[in-house]
């Protein structure tokens, strides 16, 4: 079961804020659900191979080509800031 | 006419007694009408729809028409469009204007079908009832203080109440099969990889796969027709030769044996919903098919196995809705890590935050093994039983959903109570198999119910092939629900 503690560690983990007022409220929604999880823990799986998608299919290679035109101007015309080309984000380093 | 399957309105495109304009202002009128009610589409383009129209009527003028050309159609919003809003049902996305179209998009378009808008869906296709949505939760046409299902809910309910004949969806945990049962219509997942996920927003890569709702076994085959396809922009779309969905619907049930997985049929499962699928196995033996009882003895661990796989996938993928490059950003902040945290805040609703946690929980440093890894491995037990009772049987039938629709917020308050309501489709999306929920008959209240049809892999024709030879036998999926003419 997860500690106040821990919610708010996975949510700083997840880039999510949380309001101290919620923190508390989640925790025992996610308690919940990993009340539910819990069930599958105890299955003994040794020696099983897990798995990781859905079909066994191996990474197809492709031709080292060029195969996408230059449309920065289209998709950068949905982002939230943009100048000159660049996406603006605040200052990380001072 | 707005009763109409695909091929019937095809057939009256052909012969000219209707035009494609016709057919589109025919369902925008039904929409402009009747969706203020249901609130199943988010965003309707009149204007273009009808350009596509005109288009799709000069091609069938030439006579090169194809089977879905001039059929108005709706994509859930998770489709990306080019010049179309994509929001997936967010406020993240609320204001996202797609640049460019998904593969399958592409695939309807280059077949002349008519897009007449997006449908409403649970935020990020993370829901059962479509009350998970930024734009308000779909109301069931059958009655409409329930749910229609989700997180397709809004193409589940837009083609029952017949405001456009086929739409497509998504289903990654039961999102196709599980609103199609809960509002009479046809719905079906096609085996992974089979349709292309590219320019679908991404929830659970491993388990996400486009599919499509209709009125009937017929319409999904050739919506699955236009959609299916390799895609070499998909990494995990495969490779095979093109096939008809069509090709084996009127074969003789003669011969067929139908599993019934003994762990689908328990408590768990509303009386009502059992009679419906009882009376449809019935059916099906009436026509010369075989009952074989076939076991999923790890049955009971999908659902708990499917909350670590897909929350650990969605907080992966949903980690590029940074505010940079599209999407929500917060109008204040402090700094960088600011930024991310109230954009992802105010951009997520809270079921989409709790995935998100859940799965940043089980990938984080420590608990990984315990969780993620455990998961899939017995994903692959899940899978092993499907592999086992498929040499006993053709197809699998039971239940889609555990009940009839339920009343709109009887479950919205407890995470874990509407995730049981995937308890029958879920193992389905871990193996990565095709499955189909087609109208049965009514329970509770009237409601309708469906009756799920599972495939082996790539065996879609034969599901359809068993549904439409139940559908020439029954009408259920011919019901429509009051209110809507």
């Amino acid at each position: 079961m997860l500690s106040l503690d821990e919610v708010r560690r996975i949510a700083d983990l997840a880039r999510i804020e949380v309001p101290e007022t919620e923190v508390a409220a989640l925790q025992q929604q996610l308690n919940g659900i990993f009340g539910l999880i819990e069930q599958m823990r105890a299955v003994d799986t040794a020696g099983v191979e897990p798995m990781a998608h859905a079909v066994d299919v191996t990474q197809r290679l492709r031709e080292d080509r060029v195969t996408e035109t230059d449309q920065h101007e289209l998709f950068q015309s949905v982002a939230p800031q943009v100048e000159d080309g660049l996406y603006l984000v605040p200052k990380v380093i001072e | 006419m707005f009763d109409l399957t695909i091929s019937a309105l095809a057939s009256l495109l052909r012969d000219r007694k209707a035009s494609s304009e016709e057919l589109a202002r025919l369902f925008l009128g039904r929409i402009a009408r009747l969706d203020p009610g249901l609130n199943a589409f988010i965003t309707v383009d009149e204007e273009r729809a009808l350009a596509a129209a005109r288009a799709a009527d000069a091609r069938l003028a030439r006579g090169d028409g194809e089977a879905l050309t001039g059929i108005p159609i709706a994509h859930k919003d998770l489709f990306c469009a080019k010049g179309w809003k994509t929001t997936c049902g967010s406020r993240m996305l609320a204001g996202f204007v797609s640049p460019y179209d998904a593969h399958v998009v592409e695939k309807f378009d280059r077949a002349g079908a008519v897009l007449v808008g997006k449908t409403n869906m649970d935020e990020f296709a993370m829901g059962s009832s479509n009350e998970n949505s930024h734009f308000g939760p779909v109301r069931n046409p059958w009655d409409r203080t329930r749910v229609p299902g989700g997180s397709s809910g809004g193409s589940a309910a837009a083609v029952a109440a017949r405001l456009v004949p086929a739409a497509t969806g998504t289903d990654t945990g039961g999102s196709i099969r599980q609103p199609a049962s809960l509002t009479g219509t046809c719905g079906i997942r096609p085996t992974y990889g089979a349709v292309s996920r590219y320019g679908m927003v991404a929830f659970a890569s491993s388990l996400d796969q486009g599919g499509a709702f209709g009125k009937c076994a017929e319409d999904l085959a050739l919506m699955l027709n236009v959609m299916a396809g390799f895609d070499e922009r998909d990494s995990t779309s495969i490779e095979r030769p093109k096939e008809d969905y069509a090709r084996d619907l009127e074969r003789p049930l003669a011969g067929l044996r139908v599993g019934l997985p003994k762990e689908y049929f328990t408590a768990d499962l509303s009386a009502d919903v059992a009679a419906c699928v009882t009376a449809a196995i019935d059916e099906l033996k009436a026509q010369g098919a075989t009952p074989v009882e076939v076991s999923l003895p790890n049955q009971a661990l999908a659902v708990p196995v499917y909350y670590v796989i897909a929350p650990a996938e969605a907080s992966s993928n949903l980690s590029r809705f940074d505010g940079v490059r599209y999407g929500h950003r917060a109008p204040e902040y402090a700094d960088l890590n600011d930024m991310y945290r109230k954009s992802r805040a105010q951009g997520f609703g809270p079921e989409v935050q709790r995935r998100i946690l859940v799965g940043t929980y089980v990938l984080s440093h420590g608990y990984y093994d315990a969780y993620y890894l455990q998961a899939q491995k017995v994903r692959r037990l899940i899978a092993r039983d499907f592999t086992e009772a498929f040499r006993s049987c053709d197809v699998i039938a039971g239940p889609a959903a555990p009940t009839v629709a339920f009343p709109i917020g009887e479950k919205s308050s407890d995470p874990v109570q509407m995730y049981l309501e995937d308890l029958y489709t879920i193992s389905v999306n871990l193996a990565g198999l095709p499955g189909l929920s087609v109208p049965c008959g009514f329970g509770a209240g009237g409601l309708p119910v469906g009756l799920q049809l599972i495939g082996n892999y790539f065996d879609e024709a034969r599901m359809l092939n068993v549904a439409h030879r139940y559908q020439r036998a029954t009408d259920w999926h011919r019901r429509a629900p009051a209110g809507i003419a």
